[in-house]
């Protein structure tokens, strides 16, 4: 490899006073690799599951997110033309190809124009689908994946999140316990998104949409 | 980057008199404090949490080559490239190689301070490569052929009316015409602007604020959404990453998150926190074909294994320089370099060396804010005293110091001559101060006195009373 790579390494166990990781130390680097420890958790997210979604949404809200629960994943379609109605937002969507999105009863609301594809510039809203939501902090975790192109989290005006209670969880661990076990493997890329866009870059004032959506509305179906 | 922290004291006295400089530094006074004081309020576990991410981040640099190579594996394995680069000079041609290797022409860019530390704009551009910042506090200063003065937010020293100013001047070929002052409107028009930029550059450059060994993923924690526009739109993604950002696993960068963002901004969480890993897979719609990172090293791993180690645990939240009471008289820019306020008193003799920031480790009152809120518990106060021992050593500070310091060593070292020098001393300011007890004028300190009285000495010495009181009690 490189001649500055060995150099760094070298410099770095000149200090430490030790040649490469070996033997028992190794495996317990290993070991900690293979099963991460857990570091201290806030009590908050330690709560019972519908405490975790009660918080999820208070703090997706604090988070200047609006939050819209539905009770049957068949409501879906139906409030998120509502809400775009509501906010004289264009019936337009692009959507991700996802099969439990793509499953929900869309053709109900025929006034709803669907494109399912990755965004592009002037795309005004678009639906995903989240992967869990962390009740600490209101945070959405979105994956990448062939059905589920990140482009769509960042383009348009306004992004829309569908999000099922069952998948509200109580930390950023849980989160990867349940991204662990899915089995696939890591995705390319992994969103933790907690509210709109923004900045306050001028004189520290909080303005919102910066550069990603305006607006994050989250649609969240009971299950 | 021209450095000018050999001037620090006249730069300081400039910052003092410039008038919409200090109007400005009234919002970071106002903002930040107040911001993470309230966040941290709702997290009891706060300390508890602060000792966790200071023994994990003492774990990671005493097992730092380990590390390193985990992550290079898990991004190779991925699909991405990793380079090492020993100095600014070797990473900024590794970013020029690469984006020769595509033809760039246009290259956008998230907030990164490595970006700054390796001076890397100005070596693009003199290559004919255009770099677009696109963070907006980035983007203003760009216009303004200005540095970052803060590590988080860039902008900080300037007003509304400077930006409008700045955005007056160089967007009316996109059809802005008028003058806007509402930072609302400010922010709608960077917005459209920038976005033709982020759908026309030929490669995105990124900074990381953890590099994770357990999958090789790279991490960014951001408000705006830039850095994400800068990664999935261009075919190439380049990340800027210095050494120490190495983290063991997904559950680390957790707990390190939860101190970084109410340390920086008194926000529970970002707006986004990003974890990239490797280029577009086959299945893909978007994201970058190329997936690269560039490691930098340009004096830390040096610092491993030394007194000055304890700083390359900084997660770069810049609670430290949002406490300072020197940065907080005097802005950024004064420092000199690329990073200001007590973190970069410490790290900037480092990587610049010590001669040319001799001042900067003794920009300090030693208050010890800076170490009270450091998440990391980063000892700077002990660490500019380090400094000062070194510059005392290598004969770089003032002579009227090094004078003072060996008059008060020839009279320390003779304890007789030392009490009656004492004596006379005391007898002397009493004198001065007259019948008010208070010295208008002082000879040789007349910095000192220009600006308020100093008041005499009214009794004995320390050590007439020290003797005094012992008598007393035996």
């Amino acid at each position: 490899m490189s001649e500055a790579r060995e150099q760094i390494l070298n410099t770095l166990r000149r200090g430490l006073k030790r040649g490469p990781v070996a033997g028992a130390r190794r495996t317990e680097l290993e070991t900690r690799l293979a099963h991460p420890p857990r570091n201290p958790i806030p009590a908050r997210a330690q709560c019972p599951h519908f405490e975790q979604v009660d918080l999820f949404v208070r703090m997706a809200r604090n988070a200047a997110a609006t939050v819209d629960p539905v009770t049957h994943p068949e409501e879906v379609p139906v409030a998120v033309s509502a809400f775009l109605d509501c906010e004289g937002v264009p019936l337009e969507l692009v959507m991700a190809s996802d099969p439990e999105l793509a499953a929900l009863p869309w053709p109900e609301e025929p006034t709803l124009r669907i494109e399912r594809r990755a965004a592009v510039d002037g795309d005004k809203t678009s639906v995903s689908l989240a992967f869990a939501g962390i009740a600490e902090t209101g945070t959405l975790m979105l994956l990448s994946g062939p059905h589920s192109p990140t482009t769509l989290n960042f383009l348009p005006d306004t992004h829309i999140v569908v999000l099922r209670t069952d998948r509200i969880v109580g930390a950023y661990e849980d989160a990867w316990d349940l991204l662990r076990a899915r089995g696939s493997g890591m995705p390319r890329t992994v969103n933790f998104i907690t509210g709109p866009s923004r900045s306050a870059d001028i004189e520290q004032t909080v303005q919102m949409g910066a550069h990603g959506p305006l607006r994050l509305h989250i649609v969240l179906v009971e299950r | 980057m021209q450095v000018t922290s050999q001037t620090f004291k006249s730069n300081a006295g400039a910052a003092l008199r410039d008038a919409a400089l200090q109007r400005a530094l009234k919002n970071l006074k106002a903002g930040f404090p107040g911001k993470r004081a309230a966040a941290i309020a709702k997290l009891p576990e706060f300390d508890q949490l602060r000792a966790a991410g200071r023994d994990l981040k003492n774990h990671v640099l005493e097992h730092l080559d380990f590390y390193l190579e985990r992550f290079e594996a898990k991004v190779i394995e991925q699909g991405g490239q990793v380079h090492w680069a020993r100095d600014a000079a070797e990473a900024r041609q590794i970013v020029l190689d690469i984006c020769r290797s595509v033809a760039a022409r246009r290259v956008t860019k998230g907030k990164s301070m490595i970006s700054e530390e390796i001076g890397l704009n100005e070596f693009l551009e003199a290559h004919g490569i255009q770099p677009v910042e696109t963070d907006l506090g980035e983007y203003i200063i760009q216009l303004r052929h200005e540095h970052p003065s803060h590590i988080i937010a860039p902008a900080i020293h300037l007003n509304r009316d400077q930006v409008a100013d700045a955005f007056h001047a160089h967007h009316g070929p996109y059809g802005f015409t008028e003058r806007n002052e509402e930072p609302r409107a400010l922010m709608n028009e960077a917005r459209q602007v920038l976005r033709q930029q982020f759908l026309s550059a030929d490669v995105g450059i990124t900074g990381a604020n953890f590099c994770v060994a357990e999958t090789g993923a790279t991490v960014i924690v951001t408000n705006e959404g830039n850095g994400d526009l800068t990664q999935i739109l261009p075919r190439v993604h380049i990340i800027l990453a210095s050494i120490e950002k190495m983290v063991p696993t997904l559950e680390d960068v957790g707990a390190l998150l939860r101190l970084l963002t109410r340390s920086a901004t008194g926000q529970e969480i970002t707006v986004y926190t990003t974890f990239s890993s490797g280029p577009r897979r086959p299945e893909d719609l978007d994201g970058p074909e190329q997936f690269h990172v560039v490691l930098l090293d340009n004096g830390r791993s040096g610092m491993v294994g030394g007194e000055f180690q304890d700083m390359l645990r900084c997660i770069r939240c810049s609670a430290c320089m949002n406490h300072c009471p020197v940065y907080g008289a005097i802005g950024g820019h004064a420092y000199g370099w690329v990073y200001p306020g007590p973190m970069g008193s410490v790290l900037t003799p480092q990587l610049i060396g010590i001669d040319a920031a001799s001042q900067l480790p003794n920009a300090s009152t030693f208050c010890g804010r800076c170490e009270e809120v450091c998440p990391m518990h980063i000892p700077l106060p002990k660490m500019m005293r380090h400094w000062r021992e070194r510059e005392f050593e290598q004969h770089l500070s003032p002579a009227g110091v090094r004078f003072g310091l060996s008059a008060w060593a020839f009279f320390a070292k003779r304890p007789k001559l030392y009490r009656i020098a004492a004596g006379f001393g005391a007898w002397l300011l009493r004198r001065l101060g007259g019948r008010k007890g208070r010295i208008k004028h002082l000879p040789l300190a007349g910095g000192w006195t220009a600006w308020r009285d100093l008041p005499a000495p009214q009794g004995q010495t320390f050590q007439q009373q020290w003797a005094a009181q012992r008598g007393a009690r035996s």
